[in-house]
């Protein structure tokens, strides 16, 4: 302990168990983790207070948790995947547009041409490899911006989307609907009905898939000399670069494997929504990115966590609920209180990196 | 002017009427505004050719006709649709040229101060009038001035949020993108609101006399963006803004120690911008007699980012080119009338635009070149060997 202190000179090298636990604090007030902290308060206190408030709605059970992951499988795997790239240094708009694509790949191809669901899941992830590829071609090497590059994939997919098919089509391919219906049963945390039913709280597959993902991506970020190499270079290219590092490469990497997310999230979000269309996850992008940035994820690069963009989704996903459980409210709002936490977010963000700019 | 020519060109072209030849091809090659418009003369081009494909001859894109006291034509109506964008570029060049930041929240600006003074100009009477503006409760210069003040709001909360905050462009203008749609929507009830007062339309469309019969031949939004383009260069011309925000987007640090306030002039280029989408918004509004929350000015902010790019003015800020980001504007509307004349439908449209921004963009890289000439020698290399070993 006194080996590593970097005290001030005339302070005690060893602090006593106050001193030590306002040095802990201090360090996590500082850390790029607090950000994080302060979302899973604010989710779970906004939980808390839709608890008392809906009562009446069972807002407290298991199955109105649950029904919050269900209904968002796919946001949980590409939030993930823009933290990843925002970490980088980067931003990914065209995430919302692929993921109309890839719904509407599988939607086509299984409907119309009678391909098989395994094979167009395949097919899927490999398009988003080959996908993520080419952008991060375009930003690693020929040194575009991310926002520019993604914006001309976020218009290519876009219309892409519609030149396999202007049309609106529902998927009924009997595996895939066993894979979007197949439900995973809580054997507590249910509620008795008004009919007097006892409803099980239940989550889809999708969600233990997207789940499993995150904590795939959440391994390979804190864990593995890729991740850290994922951090070095957002937070300083130059200095990175210097240090030995391959930054084009590693950018190559994170967009191709961002690629493969927003893919992965394209068929857990046909999934649940079992349909393609032009007009699909309209939006999507900016959704994700505001649930890294909620979580946490410094949009200058550098900073930012995978678990936090996951609380970023669930207090979204709130947000929307209280919404829709009051009922009276125009649409307009959701998005409205969406902004307004953000902007909380972001401001805080600014205050931090102005208070550790300060201490340096 | 034979200084300029002396200099530019160097001791190294040499004399005679060759060099002369060549210095003058060498200035119209370095030019900022060369990229743009040989953009412009290729979509034009497009045009002519489907135009002579469909109808046998290129003469009916260049027709401008004079039917019931209006000016018609493709070249008029490319004009006329361009008119918003062409509005939105001129702010967005300012913000980009400042900040090195993009502006997304135009299009949603565009929307809640449409919604705004729709709201105010039927104040009260809405609901009752199933969402038809039957008459102007304020008058309707107060409704106009409303929705620039709200423009100019957004643009301060944006550029308070830059500038003050140092918060990334792109993120702080994020907090509008999202909420704006969902302020317009609030005003606006959620509904489609439609004003039925004759002179709303004249903005968007044509100014007509008290019959209903134009007076003016030529669209109005043409006569505003013109405008909105004389003011603007004028402005940046005759006083020192321009170059002081081109400083600023050069070298924000060294600016501000030759006693220049940034923050504040950045602050101005995103109020700027916040009015251009204002008034931006009431075209928009005043084309179609009405706000439409969900799909006015939608997607637009990408078109305008990508008219300041096709102008040839640097995403990373410095140096701008206003008549650039005009041309570009141009540009994409003229592309835009292009792909909807050979039957591509509204949604496949981004699909073109992609890959034109693709190609703009690996052009204007700076690793493009570099690559090229590696790529160059590395073949040059191996083409001998190559030969050689077809003559054995």
């Amino acid at each position: 302990m006194s080996a590593v202190d970097v005290g001030r000179p005339g302070r005690p090298s060893r602090p006593g168990l106050l001193g030590g636990i306002w040095r802990g604090l201090r360090a996590r007030f500082y850390g790029n983790n607090f950000l994080v902290l302060i979302t899973i308060v604010l989710f779970a206190a906004m939980y808390i207070v839709g608890i008392f408030i809906y009562r009446d709605k069972n807002f407290g059970s298991l199955n109105s948790f649950f029904d919050m992951l269900n209904s968002n499988p796919g946001l949980i795997v590409i939030a993930a995947g823009m933290t990843m790239v925002l970490v980088s240094g980067g931003i990914d708009i065209s995430v919302g547009s692929q993921v109309a694509m890839y719904c509407m790949m599988l939607a086509y191809f299984m409907e119309h041409k009678g391909v098989s669901a395994a094979t167009m899941i395949v097919v899927v992830l490999v398009t988003g490899i080959v996908f993520g590829l080419v952008q991060g071609v375009l930003v690693a090497y020929f040194r575009i911006q991310p926002f520019i590059v993604t914006l001309a994939g976020m218009f290519f997919a876009r219309g892409m989307t519609a030149m396999i098919s202007p049309q609106t089509i529902d998927i009924t391919n009997r595996d895939f609907m066993g894979l979007a219906t197949k439900r995973i049963y809580f054997p507590f945390g249910g509620y008795t009905n008004a009919a007097g039913v006892y409803q099980r709280p239940f989550i889809y597959l999708s969600v233990v898939l997207a789940v499993f993902a995150l904590l795939v991506v959440f391994t390979i970020m804190t864990w593995t000399k890729f991740g850290r190499n994922v951090y070095a270079v957002g937070g300083g290219e130059q200095s990175a670069l210097l240090m030995g590092l391959n930054t084009r490469r590693t950018k190559l990497t994170v967009y191709t494997f961002n690629g493969l997310l927003t893919a992965f999230g394209g068929f857990l979000f046909c999934l649940f929504s079992t349909g393609g269309a032009v007009e699909k996850a309209q939006g999507f992008e900016m959704q994700a990115i505001a649930s890294s940035v909620i979580g946490g994820a410094l949009l200058t690069g550098g900073v930012g966590n995978v678990i936090g963009s996951f609380f970023g989704v669930l207090v979204q996903t709130t947000i929307t609920k209280f919404i829709n459980f009051n009922g009276t409210l125009a649409n307009g709002w959701s998005s409205i209180v969406l902004a307004a936490i953000m902007s909380f977010f972001i401001i805080l963000q600014s205050v931090f990196a102005y208070v550790r700019n300060k201490r340096r | 002017m034979s200084d300029v020519v002396t200099r530019d060109a160097g001791p190294a072209a040499g004399p005679g009427p060759g060099g002369a030849a060549r210095r003058v091809f060498r200035r119209i090659l370095h030019s900022r505004l060369t990229f743009p418009l040989v953009c412009l003369l290729l979509v034009l081009l497009l045009n002519v050719i489907v135009t002579t494909a469909t109808t046998g001859s290129p003469g009916p894109f260049f027709q401008i006709a004079l039917t019931n006291g209006t000016l018609n034509g493709p070249l008029i109506t490319i004009l006329n649709r361009s008119s918003e964008l062409v509005i939105l570029a001129l702010g967005m060049t300012m913000t980009v040229s400042c900040s090195a930041g993009t502006d997304i929240s135009v299009g949603a600006v565009m929307a809640f101060s449409g919604s705004v003074s729709i709201w105010l100009l039927g104040f009260g009477t809405l609901p009752q009038n199933d969402y038809h503006v039957k008459a102007y409760v304020v008058p309707y210069v107060v409704g106009l001035l409303v929705a620039v003040l709200v423009g100019a709001l957004c643009g301060v909360w944006n550029g308070f949020l830059v500038s003050r905050l140092r918060i990334q462009p792109m993120v702080a203008t994020l907090i509008l993108f999202t909420g704006g749609r969902g302020l317009a929507k609030v005003f606006a009830d959620g509904q489609i609101d439609k004003v039925d007062v004759a002179s709303y339309k004249w903005l968007g469309n044509f100014i007509q006399d008290s019959s209903g019969k134009n007076i003016v031949p030529v669209p109005t939004a043409i006569f505003i963006a013109g405008g909105m383009v004389l003011v603007t260069a004028l402005v940046l011309r005759y006083t020192p803004l321009g170059m002081n925000i081109q400083a600023v987007g050069i070298n924000n640090k060294a600016s501000r120690i030759l006693g220049l306030k940034s923050a504040r002039l950045i602050l101005l280029a995103y109020v700027f911008c916040g009015v251009c989408a204002a008034i931006a918004g009431i075209i928009a509004t005043s084309r179609i007699g009405g706000i439409d929350a969900n799909n006015c000015g939608k997607l637009i902010e990408l078109d305008a980012i990508l008219a300041v790019a096709l102008g040839g003015n640097s995403l990373a800020g410095g140096k701008f080119s206003l008549s650039g980001s005009v041309i570009g504007a141009i540009t994409i509307q003229a592309l835009t009338t292009v792909l909807y004349s050979i039957n591509v439908s509204a949604d496949q449209l981004p699909f073109y635009k992609a890959i034109v921004v693709v190609i703009i963009v690996v052009l204007q890289s700076p690793e493009t070149r570099p690559m090229w000439e590696r790529f160059k020698a590395r073949w040059r290399r191996t083409a001998p060997s190559v030969t050689a070993g077809d003559a054995a």
